[in-house]
């Protein structure tokens, strides 16, 4: 093959694995086709929302990934690990450790007095990785035995999944560690301007109204708290996009299928991630809830595959 | 080239699926989650979803074709192509069962649900075969499972289910049928030379010269005796295994007593 035809073979093949089309007719959509064209006049009043590629009544969405969290909570953690190929845990570690939790008493610029222990919420906190790692770097490396986590999650089945977890960590049943199923939207057992930092990991794009959570983010965070989350987000790199889509939608729901023995689930955890606005998006979103967005207002992990948000409520 | 392009593109461009609950399934993805699901049901047996994937996933190309050709060739087979029953519990009525005679094959059949403690419902549908008529085929041979363990008389445990997907192998040809028989691996010593010295030759003897299991119109025969259809499948029971197990078990019993007795006059 001569070089010119040889740039032009490859230049369309790239194109064609690159730019692959929002798919005319996905699996969930298709299935309640009959359905969907049946309930449309009456449903063209009500409010819906995404569920994965589907548009379900927002009434619905919650109990839809109700359903979907409790099926995969006894194999989160496994899943987690296989889907990611264990590169979850390098996301999260940088995640915990860019937000440094814990008041250093040398380097915390807070009066000499005793200060009052900072405390963290972790929202869509399920299994507890999060916390864990938040209460072991504030523990380890600030030397703080006095930080608390609250684990809030809407889902019972991966509450329990993470106190079932905790106790193989040193805070088990201690004051360092709270547990409340809550609904992200309506967190009325805090009160406002309680908490220290708020996070959320891997938690938002479940949720059914992303901007109501962050304003009752911004209720919940003392001023100059910061709100903090990480999430799957848009890939830069075309050639990385094309191999990772493919991995999502091909690889995902077949290890579901294997391990947990629910396909359904990942490929709604993987469409999801699919609708999920991009960085910039994400980021005027924060900022309209009020919040100041530092300088970059995003830190991209991987190339896009994950992005950590951070905002910080004005004092 | 062009074949590969639409490999990778086919995992993002689904095409639409030909009936309700159909999971289409490119190449790769059917291999991998054949493969996936052989090892992961031979670990774990009591993964029924996996094993259900993995014959819908081997059964093409070809072998549930030649399942569905051996139903067109034959007018039952046909029928039931046509009529396409589902047998739920809504379609089997399992008190009616109850009450049918005792050797008849309703009665059987529901002997067989009562001791598992299974409902007709717990079968999966099919997800993975891209023929709608052939998707048909592959729940049909599902839902008939519990009749062939009534009319070979085999019992629901491990022994049984490996006897009987032997003689399914040898009738239907589907994949998943013979590569179940490596759990032939996870069976006791005892079980195994059983199964080598009896079972399997039974499997395949009757499996061959019987008549296509497929092609019985269950629904129809449910107050037939069970023994008049066998005659006219052209097979033989096996051996019962539960009658089998249970003498030796006795045997065993027995004998240790004596053991036991024995010891203790020694000791005297």
């Amino acid at each position: 093959m001569s070089t010119p035809t040889f740039w032009r073979t490859s230049a369309h093949l790239s194109r064609r694995l690159i730019a692959a089309k929002q798919p005319y007719r996905c699996l969930s959509c298709s299935v309640r086709l009959a359905q969907e064209l049946a309930q449309e006049q009456a449903k063209q009043d009500a409010k819906t929302t995404h569920f994965g590629f589907e548009h379900v009544p927002e009434s619905e969405k919650e109990s839809r990934v109700g359903a979907v969290f409790s099926s995969v909570a006894s194999s989160y953690d496994t899943m987690n690990d296989l889907m990611s190929l264990y590169i979850h845990r390098l996301w999260k570690d940088r995640f915990v450790r860019s937000l440094n939790p814990g008041l250093h008493p040398t380097t915390s610029s807070l009066p000499s007095s005793k200060p009052t222990p900072q405390t963290i919420l972790d929202i869509a906190g399920g299994t507890g990785d999060i916390a864990f790692r938040m209460l072991s770097h504030a523990s380890t490396i600030n030397n703080d035995h006095t930080s608390r986590v609250i684990v809030s999650d809407i889902n019972p089945a991966m509450l329990s999944e993470g106190k079932k977890r905790s106790l193989e960590t040193p805070w088990a049943g201690s004051e360092r560690l709270s547990w409340v199923e809550a609904n992200a939207e309506k967190l009325h057992m805090i009160e406002d301007e309680s908490i220290d930092l708020y996070t959320v990991a891997f938690g938002i794009r479940n949720f059914t109204n992303k901007q109501a959570a962050l304003s009752e983010a911004f209720r919940v965070l003392k001023p100059g708290g910061v709100f903090a989350c990480l999430e799957f987000s848009k890939v830069n790199n075309a050639v990385l996009n094309g191999a990772y889509k493919r991995w999502s939608f091909g690889a995902i729901p077949l290890i579901g299928q294997l391990v947990a023995g629910d396909r359904e689930s990942y490929q709604y955890l993987v469409e999801s991630i699919e609708k999920f606005p991009s960085q910039r998006e994400f980021a005027g979103m924060i900022e309209r809830a009020g919040f100041m967005l530092p300088e970059p207002p995003w830190e991209d992990l991987m190339g896009g595959i994950a992005a950590i948000h951070k905002g910080v409520k004005p004092v | 080239m062009i074949k590969r392009r639409h490999l990778l593109d086919s995992l993002l461009n689904r095409p639409p699926p030909n009936y309700e609950g159909q999971v289409p399934l490119n190449v790769f993805e059917r291999g991998a989650l054949a493969a996936g699901s052989a090892v992961m049901s031979l670990l774990n047996p009591r993964r029924g979803d996996l094993i259900a994937a993995l014959g819908e996933t081997t059964a093409t190309p070809y072998f549930i074709y030649r399942l569905r050709d051996a139903m067109l060739c034959n007018p039952t087979g046909r029928r039931i192509l046509r009529d396409r029953p589902r047998i739920t519990s809504k379609t089997m009525s399992v008190e009616k069962l109850r009450a049918l005679p005792e050797n008849t094959v309703g009665r059987v059949y529901v002997g067989w649900l009562d001791r598992e403690g299974v409902s007709p419902d717990t079968r999966d549908s099919v997800k993975y075969i891209d023929n709608e008529e052939c998707a048909y085929v592959m729940q049909r041979y599902r839902e008939s499972h519990d009749f062939y363990h009534a009319l070979t008389g085999l019992p629901v445990f491990v022994e049984g289910e490996v006897a009987l997907k032997a003689f399914e192998f040898a009738n239907t040809l589907l994949p998943m049928t013979g590569l179940s028989l490596f759990a032939v691996t996870r069976m006791k010593p005892a079980e195994r030379s059983r199964f080598w010295h009896t079972y399997l030759p039974w499997a395949i003897s009757n499996g061959l010269k019987s008549k296509e299991v497929i092609n019985v119109y269950w629904e129809e025969e449910l107050e037939r005796d069970v023994a008049d259809l066998r005659a006219e499948l052209g097979l033989e029971r096996p051996p019962d295994l539960r009658d089998t197990r249970k003498t030796l078990r006795e045997q065993r019993k027995a004998a240790k007593e004596k053991r036991e007795k024995m010891s203790g006059l020694m000791a005297d």
